[in-house]
């Protein structure tokens, strides 16, 4: 009797609007579609937007436009601003469990996930400062010049976050791209797009500059191609094992000669799926000659 | 060109309001004790010796004087939280704890700048700009190393090397504190600090942040005392590695004292730079550049850019314009914000100072010295320049650790480069010069650790620092800065 007093005292709960994340602002998708998603009894979850075309243009905008100067920031603030992500999202942990748990992910995975998410934000913090001590060069040429090769950010890269891990999968992958310089347009998970969306809010109050992060909700089969060719995105992140649209991607990513990065088939939650070379790998290599003499 | 009838009017009539940092939001006890085992407690002796506001002669707090036994207990301390916690623990966690270190110094920054000052006799607009944004930028970029090893040493596997005794100067407290602690825990090593008996205040105060940050027991442990609590680490034959920044006297009696034991050491010893002006350089970025690299933290800069070699076609130019320049750097109250020039740190290196301005004037060089008043109270020195010497006087070739320029003339490259080599140290050098491939050639020829070029006396986690010759063995700082705490195997 006791439990039935307290549950009609229960308050009403009030629902989440999931909408994308574009140039710092969280608007609906401009195509004013959704798609649904439901728990494993069929109820509706939440009505999530259906991005377009249109919205990834708009976020590769807003994207090209963020990249000089977050590339311009020091090594040390982009560093600080990743492990403030983390320090965000650390606060927010049973928000992001109760999410994943949702999604249909079991409680103990989702706090693993949860858990594994900052600490892979901290891992790229760290790395911040220190991918270009490790990856850079200084050339012994034969002539009398000093010659140096450093790393430098590609530009935008669009991220087609992997589909099976709805936060932690999708940090994995941001993470070294935005901590080498990189901004981005990302492609949530189709069945976990929520982790995604509130990620979206955590970004927003670490101090990530807006156009930096962006990231759509939406169906693969339709954004994928548009992800792949823009003529304005340098990289392309493709976390998909299908053979068929890897083959479909870089066909339309030759265009401008994108950059491929294949990440299918990876299992983000063992720690070996973290390392620098992921962060290199969306990253040009310049090198500099300059005479040395009296 | 300026000339002297167009000459920049620094004197314009301005002067500036007193603006000094207040110090009411600071925490100074009246006492510590030592900070051993994750606890303060007492020295088995009983005594405590006074620390000094350099600037007013008062007494700020007494400290505890370690003895052997208390070093031993810190020693023993260390060793269990090496075989214990720390060194078995998961390399992000230890990475994590140490963000934490980085985190609390950010926060508590303002205090630390003005106990910094306070301590040290340093202005407060460096200890505020400098001194403590760098020590928690140590942190936050060593932190970042301590699961990430295994990428600055290809082919090899790196293991720590147990307990470090550290022993730093007085003359950048807090962030040489941060240059030692950071990477030893990093690395996976525990820590005996000992502060200089001049400036402990800030390393207690990071006892304080260390406890804050949960840090498991005995991790840090914090000894206070003079040269002799510094040989009684040195001796103990618990430590497995020596890190000392101080003077090449001492840097020698520590080496020696090594030697045949299995300790591992690295020395940040004295040095004596050589700041270059070509005649092609930017005159008025060069004497910033002069005045930075000499007066900067008082010379109290093992950096320092003590010996300024001027191409002879510009030099009269340059020291008009120096001497200009010197004219407006305010001597006085390190807590004001206007300050230039902080207090000497001590009596004894005020004594030491005077004493090479005698020895400066004797051998028959041109002192001169800025017409700053200075404060009644306190240890103050001007800014001081020495003109017609050359390479074999004593205030050429012995580091002064104040604000005492030593200038010559050169007339060729290779003049340049012979003279500012023509000397024991090597930690440091400038060169200014608006030809690219001059500043390469130059720095493939100067002797020393550090080179600036049109800029002088930057740091930065990122960038090892280290000398070469007597000016000590190993790098601090960045990747290189690992080493000097890992063991590397096969």
């Amino acid at each position: 009797m006791a439990a039935k007093a307290e549950r009609s005292k229960e308050r009403v709960a009030v629902a989440k609007t999931y909408k994308i994340y574009i140039d710092g602002k969280f608007p609906r998708t401009e195509s004013g579609r959704y798609f649904t998603l439901e728990d494993d009894n069929g109820s509706v979850i939440a009505n999530v937007c259906r991005g377009s075309r249109k919205d990834f243009r708009n976020a590769t905008v807003a994207a090209r436009k963020a990249q000089p100067g977050w590339a311009g920031a020091n090594a040390y603030l982009r560093g600080q601003i990743l492990y403030r992500i983390a320090e965000m999202l650390e606060g927010r942990r049973e928000q992001f469990i109760a999410e994943l748990q949702l999604q249909g992910v079991a409680r103990r995975a989702a706090r693993e996930e949860v858990d594994m998410s900052v600490d892979r934000l901290i891992y790229f913090a760290g790395w911040a400062d220190k991918y270009q001590q490790v990856f850079s060069a200084v050339n012994p040429v034969a002539s009398s010049h000093f010659n140096f090769s450093v790393l430098e950010p590609t530009g935008v890269v669009s991220i087609i976050a992997p589909a099976d891990s709805g936060l932690l999968g999708l940090i994995s992958n941001v993470a070294p791209a935005i901590v080498g310089g990189n901004t981005c347009v990302v492609l949530a998970s189709e069945a976990m797009p929520l982790s995604a969306v509130s990620l979206a809010e955590v970004l927003h109050a670490s101090d990530v500059p807006a156009g930096v992060v962006n990231i759509l909700t939406g169906l693969r089969s339709e954004l994928t191609e548009h992800f792949a060719s823009h003529m304005d995105v340098n990289a392309i992140v493709f976390c998909d094992g299908a053979r068929k649209t890897a083959r479909t991607v870089q066909e339309l990513a030759s265009a401008n000669i994108k950059r491929v990065i294949a990440r299918a088939d990876v299992d983000w939650t063992r720690e070996s799926a973290q390392h620098p070379y992921l962060i290199r790998d969306t990253q040009e290599v310049k090198t500099t000659w300059h005479p040395i003499g009296r | 060109m300026a000339t002297p009838e167009n000459k920049l009017a620094f004197e314009g009539g301005w002067e500036y309001s007193p603006a000094p940092e207040s110090t009411d939001h600071i925490k100074v006890a009246k006492k510590y004790d030592l900070f051993i085992g994750g606890d303060f407690v007492k020295p088995e002796s009983g005594k405590y010796f006074a620390t000094v506001n350099p600037a007013t002669e008062e007494r700020l707090s007494r400290v505890a004087l370690a003895g052997d036994a208390d070093v031993a207990k810190a020693v023993k301390a260390a060793r269990k939280a090496y075989n214990g916690p720390w060194s078995r623990m998961k390399p992000a966690d230890r990475g994590k704890y140490i963000y934490r270190i980085a985190r609390i110094i950010q926060e508590r920054a303002r205090e630390f700048a003005a106990i910094e000052s306070l301590d040290g006799g340093k202005p407060i607009r460096e200890a505020r700009d400098v001194d403590v944004p760098l020590a928690a930028a140590h942190f936050f970029y060593y932190a970042g190393w301590a699961d990430k090893l295994e990428y600055a040493f290809p082919g090899r596997s790196v293991k720590p090397m147990g307990v470090a005794g550290q022993i730093i100067p007085w003359n950048f407290p807090l962030l040489m504190a941060a240059w030692k602690v950071a990477p030893a825990l990093a690395c996976g090593n525990t820590v005996v600090l000992k502060p200089a008996e001049t400036t402990p205040l800030t390393a207690m105060k990071l006892a304080e942040v260390i406890a804050d940050a949960g840090l498991p027991e005995g991790v840090v442990n914090v000894v206070t005392g003079a040269g002799d609590t510094g040989a009684s680490i040195v001796s103990h034959p618990g430590v497995d590695k020596i890190a000392f920044t101080g003077s090449t006297e001492v840097g020698r009696i520590i080496q020696k004292a090594l030697a045949g034991s299995r300790k591992k050491y690295t020395l940040e010893l004295g040095g004596k730079a050589a700041n270059v002006i070509f005649e092609d350089a930017a005159m008025d970025q060069a004497v910033e550049g002069i005045v930075n690299g000499i007066f900067f933290n008082q010379g109290h800069v093992c950096c320092a850019g003590s010996r300024l070699f001027v191409q002879e076609s510009v030099a009269e130019q340059v020291i008009r314009k120096l001497k200009d320049r010197m004219e407006t750097l305010i001597v006085g109250d390190p807590l004001d914000k206007n300050t230039d020039i902080g207090a000497i740190n001590s009596k004894a290196q005020l004594e030491k100072i005077e004493s090479y301005l005698e020895i400066g004037k004797q051998e028959g060089g041109d002192m001169y010295q800025s017409s700053c008043p200075v404060p009644d109270k306190g240890y103050w020195c001007r800014p001081t320049i020495f003109t017609g010497v050359s390479q074999s006087n004593r205030v050429v070739q012995e580091e002064i650790f104040g604000p005492v320029l030593a200038i010559q003339t050169f007339r060729t490259f290779d003049e340049a480069v012979s003279k500012a080599n023509n000397t024991p140290y090597g930690l440091s050098g400038g060169i200014w010069t608006d030809k690219g491939a001059k500043i390469f050639r130059m720095t493939q020829s100067v002797r020393a650790g550090v080179v600036w070029a049109n800029t002088f006396n930057k740091f930065d986690p990122t960038s090892p620092f280290g000398g070469y010759k007597e000016s000590g063995v190993g790098r601090e700082g960045g990747l290189h800065g690992l080493d000097a705490y890992l063991e590397l195997e096969a």
